[in-house]
């Protein structure tokens, strides 16, 4: 075991797929030479030479359909979109191609590229650099999308996704990259489906993703000193959602707060909650709880930004309410 | 050349005529839907192209990629006609399974990567599959045909620019026509000429006549030769003409019946017949014949099998989103 930043687990990753398989490499900006806005491709460029830790200049869609259209002839692309925001240049040749070309083509071909790219809030940078988007790709058919929480998720996610023959966006957030965690030294994998409880509890379910998990984790401690037992789940995949999982935690906790830091219209807790009306309607015992970012630009202010992205005391508090109590 | 071979292309786009008023006849029958973009006129240019490149080898041949224009591409780069045919009857044996129609044939078996509805989408799928190539050491190249319109977006730039900058072994076909739509290139593009506008790239370009296959191939032989060769991109444009509307849906109001003349004048079809005749290689009754041996060929093989060939089942729908039989190692579902 050795403890690893979330950065560092994703280089680990990186580097070890690329030992593995000569036809994995990576692009992006400013990916090689400097190693990556977050470090995480550091030292590859060294290692794998320019040929495959490709620095891309400034054009989203088109290095992003370059990489397409090498996986169509066998190679495998992790792409790195240095901001989710500039993620939305990329979606002509990412949704209108990577995610339809298997279908459109009657399973001929298929699109096994990676798209790493952070979709959070940060600190103060304004409307266009504090996207989130998760809830637009977990629309879309012929993805999968996946939210990692941990180094031990951002790693073995990472390694799955490249070895998966499907396109897969992988969200991180900007706030998670110096998180450290104790991974294991032997190679690992983490499968790209499935929830996780990441903490039992009995009164009350607090689901989150990426970032989220950790303001439920920090709402449940303080659950716990009021004397209530939080379960905590991360949902760990978007796209396709682990319906299964939030049932049986809801069947037995009877109450359910969904966290996200993307806007609320149309958002994941949306689709979430939806599901549980679907399959476990008759086991709540309150109506479920949306916590969510306020329906604006993020602001730059830093007062103004707080008051629009949900707060760990924002989810203890829906959590009250969701049990009555206030 | 040889006189077979010579003989050989002009059946070929005599067929790739004959194949495409038969698809708009079967669509004005409602046999074929959606949207469908015809290649007549423009026959001359992925014959020509396509002739000098490695194609109709299965996994050896270039990789061919293209707009929604896409039927005469695909079977010249080796799809069977009448799987494209049974693709546009949206048939289980087409090309694409019934998934795709006429826009998206795909033949992977022959490295036809696709046609695309998206203008201008297919420049950087083409410069990765070249990416591709080059990676794994192949001397297969990547070759994109799209029309002049496709280069008003912006990835037609983005790529220009990248595919020199990676030296990357893809030709770039840019089949002019004059027509983005319905909207005269005068009226959207501010140089006519679009191989001058790869020349901020340095990329090597130039631009011929698209009418005459003969021009087309020789042009297009130092053009593959050198991408493959050089392993670096090229650009090079056709002047070239469609007879029919944009699709199906364009009565073609938005150009005279005296320009089509002067184009049809110069027919692809023709002129190649013309100057074989001429040539004393074939006469007036051996083209009769090939028309009726391709008229039969078409309606007896092509149209009868995509008639008869069984739709997808329903039950089928939801394969091919994702890997339908994914390695649980990597996609789980986690284990509780």
């Amino acid at each position: 075991m050795a403890e690893t930043a979330y950065w560092e687990a994703i280089r680990r990753a990186h580097d070890e797929e690329m030992a593995n398989d000569s036809m994995v490499i990576a692009m992006g900006e400013d990916i090689g030479v400097v190693g990556g806005t977050y470090k995480a491709t550091s030292g590859l460029y060294d290692k794998y030479g320019p040929q495959r830790i490709i620095d891309t200049p400034i054009s989203e869609n088109s290095y992003t359909g370059i990489g397409i259209g090498a996986s169509m002839a066998g190679m495998r692309p992790v792409i790195e979109i240095m901001s989710i925001n500039f993620a939305l240049l990329a979606l002509d040749t990412l949704i209108n191609a990577a995610a339809k070309i298997r279908y459109m083509s009657g399973g001929q071909l298929q699109c096994p590229i990676v798209m790493r790219t952070p979709g959070g809030t940060a600190h103060q940078l304004a409307a266009q650099h504090s996207a989130r988007l998760a809830r637009m790709f977990m629309s879309t058919s012929g993805l999968r999308v996946v939210t990692p929480r941990s180094p031990m998720d951002a790693y073995g996610m990472l390694k799955s996704a490249i070895r998966s023959n499907d396109p897969v966006i992988i969200i991180e957030h900007e706030q998670m990259y110096n998180l450290k965690e104790d991974i294991p030294d032997e190679e690992f994998f983490r499968p790209l489906e499935g929830a996780e409880i990441v903490r039992e509890g009995t009164d009350i379910t607090l689901i989150g993703y990426n970032f989220s998990v950790h303001l439920c984790l920090e709402a449940a401690k303080r659950l716990e000193a009021d004397g209530i037992s939080a379960e905590v789940v991360d949902l760990r995949v978007l796209k396709p959602i682990d319906r299964e999982t939030i049932r049986t935690s809801v069947e037995k906790t009877h109450r359910v707060v969904v966290a996200e830091e993307d806007e609320a219209p149309v958002g994941v807790g949306s689709e979430i909650i939806t599901g549980i009306i679907e399959d476990c309607f008759f086991a709540l015992d309150s109506q479920p709880v949306r916590i969510h970012a306020a329906d604006v630009p993020v602001p730059y202010n830093a007062k103004l930004e707080k008051a629009a992205i949900p707060s760990a005391d924002d989810v203890y508090h829906g959590a009250l309410k969701a049990l009555g109590k206030i | 050349m040889n006189d077979a071979d010579k003989k050989r292309l002009l059946r070929e786009m005599m067929f790739f005529r004959r194949f495409e008023d038969r698809t708009f006849e079967a669509y004005m029958e409602r046999k074929v839907g959606g949207f469908l973009h015809l290649y007549s006129g423009q026959e001359a240019v992925a014959t020509g192209v396509l002739e000098m490149a490695n194609v109709g080898k299965g996994q050896e041949n270039d990789y061919v990629i293209t707009g929604y224009r896409d039927h005469i591409h695909a079977i010249k780069t080796g799809a069977q006609p009448r799987e494209v045919m049974a693709e546009l009857y949206g048939k289980e044996t087409g090309s694409s399974k019934g998934r795709g129609g006429s826009m998206h044939i795909f033949d992977a078996s022959q490295n036809f990567m696709g046609g695309y509805a998206l203008v201008g989408q297919p420049f950087p799928l083409a410069a990765g599959l070249a990416m591709a190539a080059k990676h794994k050491g192949s001397d297969q190249i990547a070759i994109c045909f799209l029309g002049d319109g496709a280069n008003n977006q912006g990835t037609f730039h983005e790529t220009m620019n990248m595919a020199s900058v990676w030296e990357l072994p893809v030709l770039f076909v840019c089949e002019n026509n004059l027509y983005a739509i319905g909207t005269h290139i005068d009226r959207s593009t501010a140089v006519r000429d679009q191989y001058k506008r790869v020349c901020s790239y340095d990329m090597k370009a130039s631009q011929h006549d698209g009418m005459d296959i003969d021009t087309v191939m020789e042009a297009a032989k130092e053009a593959v030769d050198y991408v493959r060769n050089e392993q670096k991109p090229y650009f090079i444009e056709f002047m070239t003409y469609r007879y029919r509307g944009h699709s199906m849906s364009d009565a073609k109001g938005y150009r005279t019946k005296d320009e089509e003349e002067v184009w049809m004048k110069r027919d692809p079809i023709r002129l190649y017949s013309e100057r074989l005749i001429e040539a004393g290689l074939v006469t007036d009754d051996e083209i009769k014949s090939m028309e009726k041996e391709i008229l039969d060929e078409i309606e007896n093989d092509v149209v009868k099998f995509a008639e008869e060939s069984p739709e997808p089942k329903v039950e089928d729908l939801n394969k091919y989103v994702l890997d339908d039989n994914p390695d649980p190692r990597w996609i789980g579902p986690l284990q509780k």
